[in-house]
């Protein structure tokens, strides 16, 4: 049986192999949360990370956002898991940027068989800027920083003619617009996140000859900085309504990052050779209540 | 024990072969004990398409399965027949001690007509087997996961036909269709239980139900005796991806994913192991 089980885990006296040994993975948004936890859950499985963040706050951007400190955090963890990263800040809405940090991803690793494209931002609730402000911005980072993340790293998939796993990081709020209340904040995360899984169909249609696979994943309220910040806290308090359209059906308020980054490390690997174009929840059952 | 369901319990039907016996063997190899049940009997009408499984079939799943060090039950039983499947829930339960992962696997597929053609015996048999056979068998085993309070996960095999509709194909679609439904109502109603119900929906997958001469004609209706390689170029049409079909490993890799708790809040989903077949 051992052609049944060549895709399963295996050990070869005692040492376990990981599921992506050899294997190099870029993430955006790798300073915390939810990119770091899939920095060092793919990196415990045997790859090597490239990863950008922006490490610097937007104005729109109710809570803070990541740090120089908290990027070389994400470092400091994947070498400790005995893995090579190179890291960089920059902002996924530069497209020379993130071309500059493949170049360099590709000269330190040769190739990159995987991408998580992760950077998003979530500004509802801002009073502080505009709806005007909070849409753009939204729809900037969220969606055109998803495309430009795209266009920089898929050429080089398919001139290495290799295959690869593409996973984009939507939401709930890609799969429904519950909530929704007519600010900028909420409908531009609304409008990137369903746009997000745009991008992921006509990418997985265009990339499916090249054996390179997309799919989206969509999680509910993560336990991160990005959902559990004192604005946020603060802001379920003056309004619980919003606190109640968040409920999950199953009884859980957060789920927490690993289990997001399971669900990335299982469409990242070969386990998942054969899987495309699929939305897949990590949601606790939000999007059936 | 290690592994991703070290310590649970599965119960998988129309385990005796192709996709049911590759799922067993991948949750055993992962840890997992097995409550295993197949007709092991060909279907009258479905036999002008392929041969049933048989019990040497069954008996050959329990002897891999053990050769895992894993145990297994395994019980001759008809998902048509729900007394038969509840008794095989509780002599397995009985047993391995527990119940955490259900595969309602049992299916069937007769094709080559459009559905206003159909004899009211071949719509009978598909229905009664992969709808009401896969109610049957949530019907045995959801009070046992309520009960035992430990939450649990129910994968529900459905197909590409359980999302797009497939021409001459109409009984099977519908009742692929059908357990969507299932799986719909039925994550709702679990999940305050922390009971997860999903689908999931492989294009074609190298088995006996489709590797015979008649499902090849399904594509090449006006080729006499069609070559395997003939029938690959045919069903690669179908997929997005350039491969004819998928291996029964890559929907058991799915089913694993599903079946651990790596996906602990994932439920309600359609998961496609499809090759991007329903992208086209």
């Amino acid at each position: 049986m051992s052609g049944q089980c060549a895709l399963g885990r295996e050990a070869e006296e005692g040492v376990a192999v990981g599921k992506l040994d050899g294997k190099v993975a870029l993430i955006t948004g790798g300073a915390r949360g939810q990119g770091r936890s899939h920095a060092l859950r793919l990196a415990g499985e045997g790859a090597d990370i490239v990863t950008v963040d922006i490490c610097r706050q937007i104005a729109s951007v109710p809570y803070p956002m990541a740090s120089s400190e908290d990027l070389a955090e994400t470092v400091r963890e994947v070498e400790a898991l005995d893995r090579r990263i190179v890291a960089r800040e920059a902002d996924v809405r530069d497209s020379s940027a993130l071309a500059d940090v493949v170049a360099q991803g590709l000269a330190e690793f040769g190739h990159i068989d995987i991408l998580v494209a992760n950077a998003g931002i979530f500004c509802f609730g801002n009073k502080d800027a505009s709806d005007d402000e909070m849409f753009r911005d939204t729809v900037e980072v969220n969606l055109v920083g998803t495309w430009n993340t795209l266009h920089a790293v898929t050429p080089h998939m398919i001139e290495r003619g290799q295959g690869g796993s593409v996973i984009l990081t939507s939401s709930t709020q890609g799969l429904t617009g519950r909530g929704g209340d007519g600010t900028g904040g909420a409908a531009g995360y609304t409008a990137s996140k369903h746009g997000v899984v745009g991008l992921m169909r006509s990418f997985a249609a265009h990339l499916a000859p090249h054996m390179i696979r997309v799919n989206s994943v969509h999680p509910t309220g993560v336990d991160t900085p990005l959902v559990n910040n004192d604005f946020t806290v603060k802001l379920m308090e003056e309004r619980p309504e919003i606190a109640d359209m968040g409920v999950n059906l199953m009884p859980v308020d957060l789920v927490e990052p690993i289990d997001v980054s399971n669900a990335v490390l299982w469409l990242a690997s070969d386990e998942s050779r054969y899987v495309t174009g699929v939305t897949l929840p990590v949601d606790a059952g939000f999007t059936i209540r | 024990m290690t592994g991703r369901v070290a310590g649970k319990v599965a119960f998988i039907t129309g385990a005796a072969r192709g996709q049911g016996r590759s799922h067993a063997l991948r949750l055993a190899e992962e840890g997992a004990d097995i409550i295993a049940i197949d007709l092991c009997e060909s279907v009258p009408n479905v036999s002008r398409f392929y041969p049933g499984a048989t019990y040497d079939d069954l008996a050959e799943t329990v002897r891999l399965v053990e050769s895992l060090d894993r145990r297994i039950v395994a019980t001759k039983a008809d998902v048509r027949d729900l007394a038969a499947v509840e008794a095989a829930v509780r002599e397995g339960m009985a047993t391995l001690g527990r119940l955490d992962i259900v595969v309602a696997n049992a299916g069937i597929f007769m094709f080559g007509e459009e559905t206003h053609r159909v004899s009211e015996a071949d719509w009978k048999d598909v229905i009664d087997i992969n709808l009401t056979g896969v109610w049957h068998t949530a019907k045995s085993v959801v009070p046992h996961l309520i009960e035992q309070g430990s939450g649990g996960s129910i994968i529900l095999t459905s197909s590409t036909a359980g999302i797009k509709g497939t021409p001459n194909a109409g009984p099977y679609t519908a009742s692929k269709h059908g357990v969507v439904g299932l799986m719909k109502s039925m994550a709702r109603e679990l999940a305050i239980h922390s009971i997860r119900v999903n689908t999931i929906h492989p294009t074609g997958v190298a088995t006996p139900m489709i590797l015979n001469e008649r499902a090849f004609n399904l594509f090449l209706p006006d080729v006499d005796h069609p070559t395997l390689a003939q029938a690959a170029e045919a069903f690669t049409s179908v997929n997005s991806l350039p491969i004819p079909w998928v291996e029964s490993i890559d929907v058991s890799n799915a089913v694993l994913f599903l079946a651990s708790d790596e996906s602990r809040y994932v439920t309600g989903l359609q998961f496609k192991v499809d090759g991007g077949s329903t992208l086209k």
